[in-house]
C-alpha cells in the first residue's frame, strides 16, 4: 500500500503542485484577481499533504526493512533499533533533502493557515515565493537524489548506519536545525513579496518578525544540540570545532539575530527597511548555501557524511537562481522603498543599528574564515586550514563591544536618548560586573576569559535590572510590582530572558577555556588526581551489545574521600562496519562536568594498561543551557499578544505608529 | 539630527566595525593560518619551530611505537607521502580510526627531533582519504585514481613511480582490501 512508488509519485505530485503554487498566485496578485490568489492556500496545503505522503512512504520502507529501496539498503540494517530506523531516514543525503522539502512545505501551509489577517495580495505572493523555492528542491530531489530509487537484486540485509550517527542527540538534531534553516524561508518570502509590491511598512515588520523569531529559536536549539552532540559523542572534550559545517549554521544565526533586531526598528519606527529586507534575503541565502555547499562536498569537513560532487552542479544552479535572482530583484526594487524616520545615534534605534553592524562584522569574519581555505586551494593550489586560533583572535574582540552594548540597549528610549540616566540606572549591574572581574582574576587565567565572564555578569545583571526597573521592584509594594509585571508585554520578558541566556552561554564558554585535562596510560587499580577529584580505574570488562562488542571501564570518582560517581566510559567495536566508537561518560552537577574517555588497551595480556583521558569542564552545561534560555525568551516574545494578533489592515505608510514600549 | 548627520554616524560606525574586523582578520591570517604540508615538503625545508602546520600522509605500516613516560602514553609513527617520511610524536589517545597504512593528518610543529603533534585526525571510514593526502599522492606520481584504489602504504617508501605503474598493470587494484561499501 505505502509502496516506494507511491512515495515517488507523491513527491512528483508535490513538485507539480509547488510549481503551480509558485506561478499562479503571483499572476493573481499582479492582476488583482481574487479567485486566482485564493488558490495559494489550497495549493500550499496540497503540496504539504503530498510531501507528507512521500515522507510516510519512506519511513514505512525503513521500518519494514524494504532493502529493495537503495537508500534504505545503503543506510539501514535489520539489526538496527526501531528508533534509528525512523531517524535514519533523515540521516543520509536523499532523506535529508526530502525532510528539507517537507519542512518547507510545512512553512508554506503555516503561512496559509496563520496568515489570514495578511492582505490577500501579500499572502498570495509570500506563498508563491515559498512554492517556487520548494519546486526547486523537489526537482533536485527527483532528478539527482531520488530517495525511492530501487535496487535489483535486493540485498538480504542493509549495510547499516555509520555508528556515530546511532545516537538520540543526532537523531533529533537535523529536524530541529533544518526547521531553523528552512524557517528563514518565510522572512525571505516576505522580503521578496515586499520587493515585488515595492512597499515595506510597520505592518510588514510586525508580520515578518514572528516568523523570523520562530526560525531563530529553532536554529538556536539546533546549533546547541549539534554542539552538545559533538561534545558527548565525538569524545574529544571540546564543543565547537570551527568546522565548515558548524560555521554554516552559525553564519545564518548571526544574520538571523541581526534580522530579528532590525525588524523591531521597522515595526516601531519604519526605519532600516531596505536593510531589513536585505538581511532577510541574506539569512536565507546563507542557510541555503550553508547546507548545500556542505552537502555537495565543496567544503570538506568531518561532518559531511554525504559527499557527491555530481550533485554540485544542480545545487550551484539552484543557489544561483535563488540568491542571484533575489539580489537582482533587490537591486532593481530597493530604491523604490522610501526612507524611514529619523533618530539620533544615541537611541534605541541607534543601539539596534550598532547591534546589526557588530553582528554583521562577526558574520563577515566567520564567513571569511570559512571560505578562505577553499578559495585558496581553488585559486592558488595552496592547502591551508583555519581553526580555533584564527576564530578566537577575530571573533572575541568583535563580540566584546556587542556584549557591552547589549546591557543598556534595551533601556534606551526610542528616537532620542541620554546616555547618562541609563548608565545611572545600571550602576548596580556595572558594580556587579566589576566585582565579578575582581573575583575572576583570582580564579581564572587569561585576560579574555576573565573579561568575557565579567561581561556575562554585566549582561545578565542588566537584563534583570531592566525588568526590575519596569515593574518598579522595591519602589512600590510588591503587589503593585506584580500587577505591573502582569501588564508588561511578554516581549519585554522575552528580550530580557534571551539576553540573560546569552550571558549564561558566555559564562559557560569563558569557563570552558579553563577546562583541565589529563591523558594517562595506567593499569587497573591506579588513582589519578585531577581538579581536586580522585579518579580510580577499578575494572575493565568486555560486554556484548546488539550490533557491537564493548570494552567497558569502571571509574570511581571521589572528592575528599567521598564517592561522587561511578563512570562507565567504553569503547565499542562494530562488527559489520569494522569501526570503533568511543562512548564518553559524563557526570555533571550543573557547575562542572566530569568527563571520562577510555582509549586503547596496551601492555601485555598479563598486565594490561589502559589509556584514559580525563576532563574537568567547568560550567560546560551552561553553554547549552544558555541557548535553551535564549530560545525560551524567543518563544515567550512569540506568545506576545502584539505579535500574534498583528494589525488587521495595513497602517498608512506615512502614519507614525510608535507604540510606547 | 538631519538625514545627513545620521548617515554620517552610520558610515562612521560601519567603517569602524568593518575596519576593525578586517584588521583582526589580516592579523590572524598572518599568524593563525595553518598550512598543510607533506612529508617531502618538510624534508625539503622544515617549517619554523613556532609555526603550527598540518602534516598529512599515510601511516607507514609497522612504524607505530608506543611508550610511556611516567603515566603519559606517547605514540610515535612515521607519516609518508611516498617520497619522504617524517616521524611524528604524539602524547595522547590516537583516534578510533587511526590505523597503520591509512591516511592521517597530524597538527603540530616541526621540532629538532621530529614532528610533535598536538592533535591527530583520522577520518570517518577506512576507505576515506583526506583530499590533501590524495592530492599529494597524485602529485608524487605514485597513485592515479583512474586506475583503482591507492597502493598500500607499506610499499610507498621503497616504491618508485615505475613500480607503481607495474603494480597497477599486473595486479589491478589488489594492494588495498576491497572497499566494504560503507
Amino acid at each position: 500500500m505505502l509502496s516506494p512508488e507511491l512515495g515517488h509519485y507523491a513527491l512528483a505530485l508535490a513538485c507539480i503542485l509547488a510549481t503551480a503554487q509558485g506561478i499562479l498566485p503571483l499572476i493573481g496578485a499582479q492582476r488583482r484577481d481574487r479567485r486566482v490568489m485564493m488558490l495559494a492556500p489550497g495549493l500550499a496545503v496540497g503540496q504539504l499533504l503530498a510531501l507528507l505522503a512521500a515522507f510516510v512512504c519512506l519511513v514505512n520502507a525503513a521500518v519494514t526493512d524494504d532493502f529493495s529501496v537503495q537508500n534504505i539498503a545503503a543506510n539501514s540494517a535489520v539489526s538496527k533499533p526501531l528508533l534509528y530506523k525512523i531517524t535514519g531516514v533523515w540521516g543520509n543525503h536523499e532523506g535529508s533533502i526530502l525532510l528539507w522539502a517537507l519542512i518547507l512545505g510545512v512553512c508554506g501551509a503555516a503561512v496559509a493557515a496563520f496568515g489570514r489577517n495578511l492582505p490577500s495580495a501579500l499572502r498570495a505572493r509570500v506563498i508563491a515565493v515559498l512554492g517556487a523555492v520548494a519546486a526547486g528542491f523537489e526537482l533536485f530531489c527527483l532528478t539527482t537524489s531520488d530517495p525511492f530509487a530501487r535496487v535489483w537484486p535486493a540485498p538480504m540485509d542493509g549495510q547499516g548506519m555509520n555508528p556515530l550517527l546511532q545516537d538520540p542527540g543526532l537523531a533529533f538534531h537535523p529536524p530541529i536545525l533544518y526547521t531553523g534553516y528552512v524557517g528563514f524561508a518565510v522572512p525571505f518570502a516576505f522580503a521578496i513579496a515586499a520587493l515585488i509590491e515595492g512597499r515595506v511598512d510597520a505592518a510588514w515588520g510586525r508580520w515578518v518578525r514572528p516568523w523570523a523569531v520562530a526560525a531563530w529559536c529553532f536554529l538556536t536549539c539546533g546549533i546547541a544540540l549539534g554542539s552538545w552532540w559533538s561534545y558527548y559523542v565525538l569524545g574529544w572534550g571540546g564543543y565547537w570545532f570551527w568546522d565548515p559545517v558548524e560555521n554554516a549554521s552559525l553564519i545564518p544565526w548571526l544574520t538571523g539575530t541581526a534580522l530579528i533586531h532590525s525588524a523591531i526598528v521597522v515595526e516601531k519606527r519604519e526605519s532600516l527597511k531596505i536593510w531589513t529586507v536585505l538581511l532577510a534575503i541574506a539569512t536565507f541565502s546563507f542557510s541555503l548555501s550553508g547546507t548545500f555547499l556542505v552537502r555537495s562536498g565543496i567544503l570538506n569537513s568531518v561532518h559531511a557524511f554525504a559527499n557527491d560532487p555530481a550533485r554540485g552542479i544542480f545545487i550551484l544552479g539552484l543557489l544561483a537562481v535563488v540568491i542571484g535572482g533575489s539580489l537582482a530583484l533587490f537591486a532593481y526594487r530597493a530604491p523604490a522603498l522610501t526612507a524611514g524616520g529619523l533618530f539620533a545615534p544615541i537611541s534605541r534605534e541607534g543601539a539596534l543599528v550598532l547591534n546589526n553592524i557588530l553582528l554583521c562584522s562577526l558574520c563577515a569574519v566567520v564567513l571569511t574564515g570559512t571560505m578562505y581555505p577553499p578559495f585558496m586551494s581553488l585559486l592558488f593550489g595552496r592547502t591551508i586550514s583555519v581553526g580555533k586560533p584564527f576564530f578566537d583572535a577575530t571573533t572575541i574582540p568583535l563580540a566584546i563591544p556587542l556584549f557591552i552594548f547589549m546591557g543598556f540597549g534595551p533601556m534606551l528610549p526610542w528616537k532620542r536618548a541620554q546616555l547618562w540616566p541609563v548608565l545611572q540606572r545600571l550602576w548596580l549591574a556595572a558594580l556587579l560586573a566589576a566585582v565579578a572581574f575582581a573575583v575572576f582574576t583570582f580564579g581564572m587565567s587569561g585576560i579574555l576569559p576573565i573579561l568575557c565572564s565579567a561581561l556575562a555578569v554585566w549582561v545578565i545583571a542588566a537584563s534583570v535590572l531592566d525588568l526590575a526597573e519596569r515593574v518598579r521592584l522595591f519602589r512600590m509594594p510588591l503587589s503593585g510590582s506584580f500587577q505591573r509585571a502582569r501588564m508588561l508585554p511578554r516581549s519585554i520578558f522575552g528580550t530580557a530572558i534571551a539576553h540573560a541566556g546569552v550571558g549564561v552561554t558566555i559564562l559557560g564558554l569563558a569557563a570552558m577555556s579553563q577546562a583541565q585535562h589529563k591523558i594517562v596510560e595506567v593499569p587497573i587499580g591506579t588513582t589519578e588526581h585531577l581538579a581536586g577529584y580522585d579518579w580510580t580505574l577499578t575494572n575493565v570488562t568486555q560486554e556484548p551489545g546488539p550490533n557491537y562488542s564493548a570494552m567497558v571501564a569502571t571509574l570511581e570518582i571521589r572528592h575528599n574521600g567521598k564517592i561522587v560517581t561511578i563512570m562507565h566510559p567504553s569503547k565499542r567495536s562494530f562488527n559489520s562496519q569494522n569501526q570503533t566508537t568511543t562512548e564518553v561518560s559524563i557526570h555533571t552537577n550543573l557547575l562542572a562536568d566530569l568527563y571520562g574517555v577510555l582509549g586503547d588497551k596496551h601492555g601485555t595480556a598479563a598486565a594490561p594498561t589502559y589509556v584514559l583521558r580525563l576532563h574537568y569542564n567547568p560550567l560546560a552545561p551552561w553553554m547549552w543551557l544558555g541557548a535553551l534560555i535564549m530560545a525560551t525568551g524567543g518563544m515567550l516574545s512569540l506568545s506576545d499578544r502584539r505579535m500574534r494578533v498583528g494589525a488587521p489592515r495595513r497602517a498608512k505608510p506615512s502614519s507614525n505608529s510608535v507604540t510606547a514600549a | 539630527m538631519t538625514r545627513k548627520t545620521r548617515r554620517l554616524w552610520l558610515v562612521i560606525a560601519c567603517v569602524a566595525c568593518l575596519g576593525a574586523a578586517a584588521a583582526l582578520m589580516l592579523k590572524a591570517f598572518s599568524s593563525d593560518i595553518v598550512f598543510f604540508v607533506t612529508p617531502s615538503q618538510v624534508a625539503a625545508s622544515a617549517p619554523p619551530a613556532d609555526r603550527t602546520v598540518r602534516l598529512g600522509g599515510m601511516v607507514v605500516a609497522g612504524s607505530v611505537q608506543r611508550e610511556k613516560r611516567g603515566e603519559t602514553p606517547i605514540a610515535r609513527f612515521d607519516v609518508t607521502d611516498g617520497q619522504a617520511a617524517v616521524t611524528v610524536r604524539y602524547e595522547g589517545i590516537l583516534p578510533d580510526l587511526f590505523r597503520e597504512g591509512q591516511s592521517v593528518v597530524a597538527v603540530g610543529t616541526m621540532q629538532k627531533g621530529g614532528f610533535v603533534a598536538s592533535e591527530v585526525l583520522a577520518k570517518h571510514d577506512e576507505t576515506y582519504m583526506p583530499k590533501e593526502v590524495a592530492e599529494a599522492l597524485k602529485k608524487s606520481g605514485k597513485w592515479d585514481p583512474r586506475f583503482g584504489p591507492p597502493p598500500s602504504a607499506t610499499s610507498w617508501n621503497s616504491m618508485t613511480v615505475q613500480d607503481a605503474k607495474k603494480g597497477l598493470a599486473s595486479s589491478g587494484s589488489a594492494p588495498l582490501p576491497a572497499s566494504t561499501g560503507n
